[in-house]
This record gives structure tokens, C-alpha cells and sequence, in this order.
């Protein structure tokens, strides 16, 4: 049986060569990503930015009055809503943001999402309500906080198991590579202003967890041939090892791109934005392993040394001044 | 290394039997099957947002219990001066500033105005609940003591979970969950459940009832200020179709504490839709007493500071039961029933968080879910199988058990599948052939840097390892931190992962080598096909 090969044998690709273009670029990402961020902004859902999310299924339609829903919904004094196709045509996501008087409304959140509910009730007497999310502003503000949290402790504990795994510029290396990956994700959401929601959270913490695998792959055999080729200059046998590693990056990527790609694809569309999110994270966290995380150990100064315990390193000094080699 | 003693290898198909038996009955139940019921029955049970339902999350302002604590302190602190032999006299009581500030007319009977008011500053036990300061001679100071607040709180909180609880079983529902988080919150969760708003509107409600003597109408500007000379002015409720409101007698009456049973029934006269109550022997004698001595009169029936209905006593109602009417429709009377039985809340629940997913769209959901993750699961398969061959088919079996296992361990754990839970089988299933791919590649090498198959094999084993335990550690940092962080849907999708990392290094690693090491005895190939 002749077997597939997706990366043939003994590629030398010189990946490193193009290292420092790549980060110009890469760092021009990050910027623009953050960039966009602050100046777009996220499109926060309701977890993060209370208000109400209502979906709906128009059952005896083709298609969803969304222009009328809009007036209806708009008419209420809560603001302009967020209305889109949800799944089928037939199929809505109104969304509302808590209006700035809040704190003046009797019950808050939950009162203004019942009166969203009774008015689309009564005007649409026939429809399926399949969901509705009312989140306040203060649990919103909490949920925005953990969010923050729960990403800085994840890449710092990455960072730090790493660190004590390798040496410290690994662990710097996978925590910038990490931020690149984060930041990527970021800007993504803030460009194509995608609905930015606890559960984009939940992706861009498995996009952290998955692409270190690429990192750590690539990493273990950097420090594999570090103790192999000792004389081999740092930049070649980073190469070495991306190109050594190279099958197995690209198959881990593609097993768990063609995994999600149905989901994607045909899954429910509530798991789309989660999907979406990872299906980028796969992308980016596996140029980020190659293209970050291994050439900056070329200048955090990695060499032959790193992984030699400290003393016989003195000793090896000591023995090649008494010119032993 | 690739040496499997016997009672190793029984070991391991223990394992992944019992875990995979553990397994059967959700994939029986998930499959529209049903299992046995004289069989043991573990089973993942599905989260809302795939069997459709609402959680809630109420919340309690800590204020408010402060606020209604102060009130019930200057309530015992007026009765015990009052009724103390001698009486103490007092004046300029106050309640501003979340302190109880009242001046002794007598500045003689400073200790005996302590003495009598010390057994409910006291507290309970060890926790002192309020600080007692005497200044200029005569005046008095309680301040709340933090100790004392908190307990307070903290017994606000369980006994508004019990009326929760209590009320929320009043509406039938099955197999509801009734937890409290953190200092202030409670959070519900009601499977299947068609009318969230329903359940919303009937934890909303305190459900504070009185009964008091009115005193007269009062117009819709005194409702506004809120004053009246002679005593506190209520507004008449929504139902009651009744501008303004009445006003009543500021001491006496009869709170709703002393009702042993409220149910919804039908007016005997115009068969409009009421609840009737029942007291307990002190409510009946109360009620009893109000009733002869002010027949003729009228008593206002006040819910949540609102104006029910405020009917005139035709005749004493000795029996200890009674009836309240106004306005009710069969819904909103079985609501005010259940709530009256249940206790009014000690505090005021906000509803701060809901979530709410219809039935269908869980089902749906299920569907395309389990759809798109067995084509995924299938290209996964056919991948490796090309690229790897025989290996690949070892990968391909490890996925289905892993897959198995996963669901094993939930059911035994019950724990709750999500649907970002399903989200997370899928990346497990992409993620989980990653060991085994590193695995396979790394033999790959081993044979083209001219080893001998076994050397081969179980140098792959060994190289691997080291990568996947690594990648493995980080993936479960970030997974405990997901798990940490999240709630309701996002923890559902952490425990798969968790769970995932650790049966798929099983299942990836150690059974293949098993397979593998099985077939190199056996066959003793020459050649490697990976």
C-alpha cells in the first residue's frame, strides 16, 4: 500500500532566513491588531456588555421580517438593536445593548428584556423563541474581568512551565508567541466586528492550549539538537529542527483543521464563533510556533550552552582554555 | 518499552472496558434507546443549552438586608424600651447612616436602657451584631458590627434559597438545581422549561403580605410623597385598577409570617379566580381580633408595599381563614399561592443573569453537533489511515475509545455535556491523533536514520513522549483555567477537554504501543509500512 506523504522527506526549507521580514510583518500585525482594538473595538456580546439576546425562529416563513423587527424592537426607547441571520434564513439574533439610563429602570436588564419579549409576543404571536440571554451590566463587568484574568494567568502559567521545562527564552519565546496568537485573535474580531462573547474566550484560551503543541514539538527538538550539534550555528539548526519537525506540525494542524471544518461548516450555529475562533487559532498558532517562537531564540541568545548544567559548562570553558578542546 | 506483561495488558483493557461500559447507557440515551432499567445507569447529563431550559442567576443587594435589619433593630429597640419596667422614654430615633442613633429623655436610665437592649445587640453565640456607644451623657449608638452583618447576610441567603427552592417546586417543574455562589447569589436551573418568564416574575416577588387597618384613601400625589400624618401611605397595585392609594395605620396589623397554607381557588360569588389563606393560631387570633373590633371598617391586603385589594370587614372571621381577591387571573392568583406558601423572601432577589434555550433548538443543536462531528471524526480517520497505514488504523481505534472513555468518565463523574462540551469532543478528536502522529513521524525518522524496526518503534515511543507530555501539561493549564473561569457552558467545554487530555494520552500512547508491540511479536516485520 503506498502511503500518503503530505511533506516529503528531507525538506530544507530555510525558514529562518526570512525571520526578520516575518517580524517586521508579524509585529505590524500585532500593532494593527491592538490598533483596532482600541480604536473599533470589540463587539462585545452580551456576557460582556449586558443587554438582552433574543433568538427566533419565524416557523411559517421563508425568511425573517427583519427590517419590521427592527422598527419593533427600535421603537422600544432601548436603542438601535443588532439584528442578524442566525442559522437559516428564517432565523434571527436580536441583540440590545443595556441602554445608558439603566440603573433608572426598575428591575434593570431583566425588566427591559421582558418588555422585549412581550413586545415581539404580541406582534409575532407564531414564533419559536429558541433562546434568550439578558445579562446585566455588573455580571457583564465581572464576566469582562475574569475574562482578562483567565487569559493573562493562562499565558503566564504557560510561560512559566515552559520556562522551567527549557531555559527562560523558551519560556519567553512561547509567551510571546502566545501574545502574537492572542493578539491575532483580537484583531480579528475587531476587524470583521464578529460577536466577541464568553465563548470566544473559552476558544482563544484552547487556541493558547493547542498552538503550544506546535511550539512544543519544534521546541523539544530544538533542544534535542542543541545537545547534538554543538557546533552547528544557531540559525541553521533552528532551521534543522523546524524543517525535522515540519510532518508533524503540518499533519497535527491539518488532523484538527479537517476535525472542525465540519463543525464550521454545518455545525449549530451558536458554535460558530467558538469554531471560527479556533479554526484561526490552528493558522496562526502554527506560523507562530515556526516564525516567533524560534527565531527569537536566536536573540535572547540561546546556544550551545543552554541546556549544559552550569557547572560543566565552567568545567568545558575551563577545559578549552587549557587548550583540550 | 515495548515489553507488555500479561496482567499489564488485562489492566489496561480493564480500564478502558469499565470506562467504555460506563459509557453505554448515555449512548444508548443519547441515541433514542432505552436502557435497562434493572442495569446500573450512569449518564452524562445534557446541559441546557442542549436539552432546552433556563438558568437564572438572582442576586441579593447586601444593602438591602443592612437596610431591613436597621429597621427590625429600631422595631425591638422601641418595644424593649417601651415594655421595660419602668418605661424608657426616648426621642430622635434615627436610622440614617446605617446606624441606630436615639436620645434617653431620662439620662439616668442609660444602664437599663442598655440592659434592655442588650440581648438582641448581643447576638447570638460569639458574633456581637451590634456596637453599643453612649455619647453626651444620653444618646445611643448602634452601629452594625461587620461579624454581625455578615451573618446576617449569610442567613438571608440560605433562607431565600429555601423560598426559592420552595416556590419553584410550587410550579412543578422536575429536577430543578437550586444553588448558592459566592456571598449573594443564587443560581437556578430549570431543565426543559417552556415559560421562563413565568418562573422569573415568581422569584422576582418578595411576597411581603400584610394586612392592616386603612385609615383612608389617599390621593395619587400623597402616594408620591409618600407622607401622611397619620400613617404610611400604600399605592394600589397594578391589578387593582385603582388610582392613588390607600393609607393605614402605621403600628399593628398582621404580616404574612403567620400564614400556614395559601392555595388558588374560586370565589364562591362571582367565581373569580382568589387565594385563600389560612393562619396559624396566633395569625387566626390576630386576625380574629382585628376583625371583630373594626367590623364595618376596611383592611387593606398589602403585597411588596402595594395595595392589593382593601376590602371592608363585614363580620369577624374567627376560623383563622380568609381569602384575598383583586383582580387575579388563575395564573396570577396560583402565583401569589405558591409564593404566599413558600415564605416571602428575607431579601430582594434581581434577576442579573438569564439564560434560556428553546427545546428545539437544544435538539437541533444535538443533531448538527453530532453530524458534524462524526464527518469530522471520518476525514480524521481516513487521513491518518492513509498516511500511516497500519498506524493510522491503531490511531483510528484509539479515537473511537478514546471517544467512549470520554463519555465513560463524564457519566461516572456526572458531569453535563454542553454544547460547547460538543465543540470540545470535536477538538478532541482532532487533537487526540496529534499523540500519535508524533508518534508515527517520529518512527519514520528512526527508520530512516537506519534503525531496526523495533529499535525503531520503540525509540518513536520514546522521543515522542517527551513532546506529548509537554503539550499535554500546557493544554491542561489552560483547560483548568477555562474551567476556573467559566460558568454553565464554558466549564462544559473544559471538562471535555480535561478529560480529553487525559484518556486520549491513554488511549494514544500507551494502548497503541500495546496493538503495536503485540503485532512486532507476532509478525516480526522486516519493514515498517508509516
Amino acid at each position: 500500500m503506498k502511503l500518503l506523504k503530505l511533506v516529503p522527506d528531507d525538506t530544507n526549507i530555510r525558514f529562518l532566513r526570512w525571520r526578520v521580514p516575518f517580524y517586521v510583518v508579524s509585529l505590524i500585525l500585532i500593532a494593527a491588531s491592538w490598533g483596532l482594538v482600541m480604536t473599533k473595538g470589540l463587539n462585545y456580546g452580551v456576557d460582556f456588555a449586558g443587554g438582552q439576546e433574543v433568538r427566533l425562529t419565524f416557523e411559517q416563513r421563508e425568511e425573517a421580517p427583519i427590517p419590521a423587527l427592527r422598527d419593533l424592537v427600535g421603537g422600544l426607547g432601548y436603542g438601535e438593536p443588532t439584528i442578524q441571520r442566525f442559522g437559516d434564513a428564517n432565523q434571527v439574533s436580536i441583540r440590545i445593548r443595556l441602554p445608558e439610563n439603566i440603573e433608572a429602570i426598575e428591575g434593570g436588564a431583566n425588566a427591559v428584556g421582558n418588555e422585549v419579549i412581550a413586545a415581539i409576543d404580541a406582534e409575532y404571536p407564531n414564533v419559536r423563541r429558541d433562546g434568550n440571554e439578558t445579562v446585566s451590566g455588573k455580571v457583564a463587568s465581572e464576566f469582562r474581568e475574569k475574562a482578562v484574568y483567565a487569559l493573562l494567568a493562562a499565558m503566564l502559567a504557560i510561560a512559566l512551565y515552559i520556562w522551567v521545562r527549557f531555559e527562560w527564552q523558551f519560556g519567553v519565546g512561547a509567551l510571546f508567541a502566545l501574545f502574537h496568537d492572542v493578539s491575532l485573535a483580537l484583531g480579528m474580531f475587531a476587524l470583521f466586528q464578529m460577536e466577541f462573547s464568553l465563548q470566544i474566550i473559552a476558544a482563544i484560551l484552547a487556541i493558547i492550549g493547542y498552538s503550544l503543541n506546535d511550539t512544543i514539538v519544534v521546541y523539544d527538538r530544538i533542544r534535542e539538537n542543541l545537545k547534538k550539534y554543538r557546533k552547528m550555528p544557531l540559525p541553521e539548526l533552528l532551521d534543522r529542527s523546524v524543517n525535522e519537525t515540519l510532518a508533524r506540525t503540518v499533519m497535527t494542524s491539518l488532523t484538527l483543521l479537517i476535525a472542525l471544518l465540519p463543525l464550521l461548516l454545518f455545525g449549530p450555529a451558536s458554535l460558530f464563533g467558538l469554531v471560527a475562533a479556533i479554526t484561526l487559532g490552528i493558522f496562526v498558532g502554527t506560523y507562530s510556533s515556526v516564525y516567533m517562537a524560534a527565531p527569537i531564540l536566536i536573540w535572547l541568545g540561546v546556544n550551545s550552552n543552554s541546556f549544559v548544567p552550569e557547572e560543566s559548562v565552567a568545567d568545558r570553558q575551563e577545559r578549552l582554555a587549557r587548550g583540550e578542546a | 518499552m515495548l515489553d507488555f506483561p500479561r496482567w499489564k495488558k488485562i489492566f489496561l483493557w480493564a480500564i478502558t472496558l469499565v470506562a467504555i461500559a460506563a459509557a453505554l447507557p448515555s449512548i444508548t440515551s443519547l441515541s433514542g434507546l432505552k436502557w435497562p432499567s434493572s442495569l446500573p445507569d450512569p449518564e452524562v447529563n445534557l446541559g441546557l443549552d442542549l436539552a432546552g431550559g433556563s438558568h437564572i442567576l438572582l442576586e441579593a443587594d447586601p444593602a438591602e438586608v443592612a437596610a431591613t435589619r436597621l429597621e427590625k433593630l429600631e422595631e425591638q429597640v422601641r418595644d424593649a424600651l417601651r415594655r421595660n419596667e419602668p418605661r424608657i422614654a426616648i426621642g430622635d430615633i434615627s436610622t440614617r447612616g446605617n446606624r441606630l442613633t436615639f436620645m434617653l429623655e431620662d439620662p439616668s436610665m442609660v444602664d437599663a436602657a442598655r440592659e434592655a437592649i442588650l440581648p438582641f445587640t448581643d447576638g447570638a453565640g460569639t458574633v456581637r451584631d451590634w456596637n453599643i456607644e453612649v455619647v453626651d451623657g444620653s444618646r445611643f449608638i448602634l452601629t452594625p458590627t461587620e461579624a454581625g452583618l455578615e451573618n446576617a447576610i449569610q442567613t438571608a441567603m440560605e433562607s431565600a434559597t429555601d423560598v426559592v427552592r420552595r416556590r419553584i417546586d410550587g410550579l412543578g417543574t422536575r429536577e430543578p438545581t437550586i444553588i448558592r455562589q459566592g456571598d449573594t447569589r443564587i443560581v437556578v436551573q430549570v431543565p426543559g422549561l417552556g415559560d421562563p418568564e413565568a418562573l422569573k416574575e415568581l422569584l422576582g416577588k418578595t411576597a411581603a403580605l400584610e394586612f392592616k387597618l386603612v385609615v383612608r384613601e389617599a390621593s395619587q400625589d400623597e402616594v408620591l410623597s409618600g407622607l401622611a400624618a397619620e400613617g404610611q401611605v400604600f399605592p394600589y397595585a397594578e391589578s387593582a385598577g385603582l388610582p392613588g392609594g390607600v393609607v393605614v395605620e402605621r403600628l399593628g396589623g398582621i404580616s404574612g409570617e403567620t400564614l400556614t397554607e395559601a392555595q388558588q381557588s374560586f370565589d364562591a360569588q362571582d367565581n373569580s379566580p382568589v387565594v385563600d389563606i389560612t393562619f396559624d393560631p396566633d395569625g387566626a387570633r390576630k386576625f380574629s381580633r382585628m376583625t371583630t373590633q373594626n367590623t364595618g371598617e376596611r383592611f387593606a391586603i398589602i403585597l411588596d408595599d402595594e395595595v392589593i385589594s382593601a376590602p371592608v370587614m363585614r363580620e369577624p372571621i374567627r376560623g383563622g381563614r380568609s381569602q384575598i381577591s383583586g383582580g387575579f387571573t388563575v395564573e396570577s392568583a396560583n402565583q401569589l399561592a405558591i409564593q404566599l406558601q413558600s415564605g416571602a423572601l428575607p431579601v430582594a432577589l434581581e434577576v442579573v443573569e438569564e439564560r434560556t434555550v428553546g427545546p428545539d433548538l437544544g435538539a437541533d443543536s444535538i443533531r448538527k453537533g453530532m453530524l458534524a462531528m462524526g464527518v469530522g471524526s471520518l476525514l480524521v480517520v481516513v487521513l491518518m489511515i492513509a498516511t500511516y497505514g497500519r498506524f493510522g488504523v491503531y490511531a483510528t481505534a484509539a479515537l473511537v475509545l478514546n471517544v467512549g472513555m470520554i463519555l465513560g468518565i463524564m457519566a461516572v463523574m456526572n458531569t453535563t455535556l454542553t454544547l460547547p462540551g460538543i465543540a470540545g469532543f470535536v477538538l478532541t478528536i482532532g487533537a487526540a491523533v496529534d499523540a500519535n502522529v508524533l508518534i508515527n513521524e517520529r518512527i519514520r525518522e528512526e527508520r530512516k536514520r537506519g534503525r531496526r524496526v523495533v529499535a525503531a518503534v520503540e525509540n518513536g515511543y520514546k522521543e515522542a513522549s517527551r513532546a506529548i507530555y509537554d503539550a499535554n501539561i500546557t493544554n491542561f493549564i489552560a483547560g483548568m483555567l477555562l474551567f476556573l473561569f467559566g460558568s454553565g457552558p464554558i466549564r462544559g467545554f473544559a471538562v471535555v477537554l480535561i478529560i480529553g487530555l487525559f484518556t486520549s494520552v491513554f488511549t494514544a500512547v500507551t494502548l497503541t504501543r500495546m496493538w503495536v508491540a503485540g503485532w512486532l511479536r507476532k509478525k516480526r516485520p522486516s519493514e515498517l509500512h508509516v
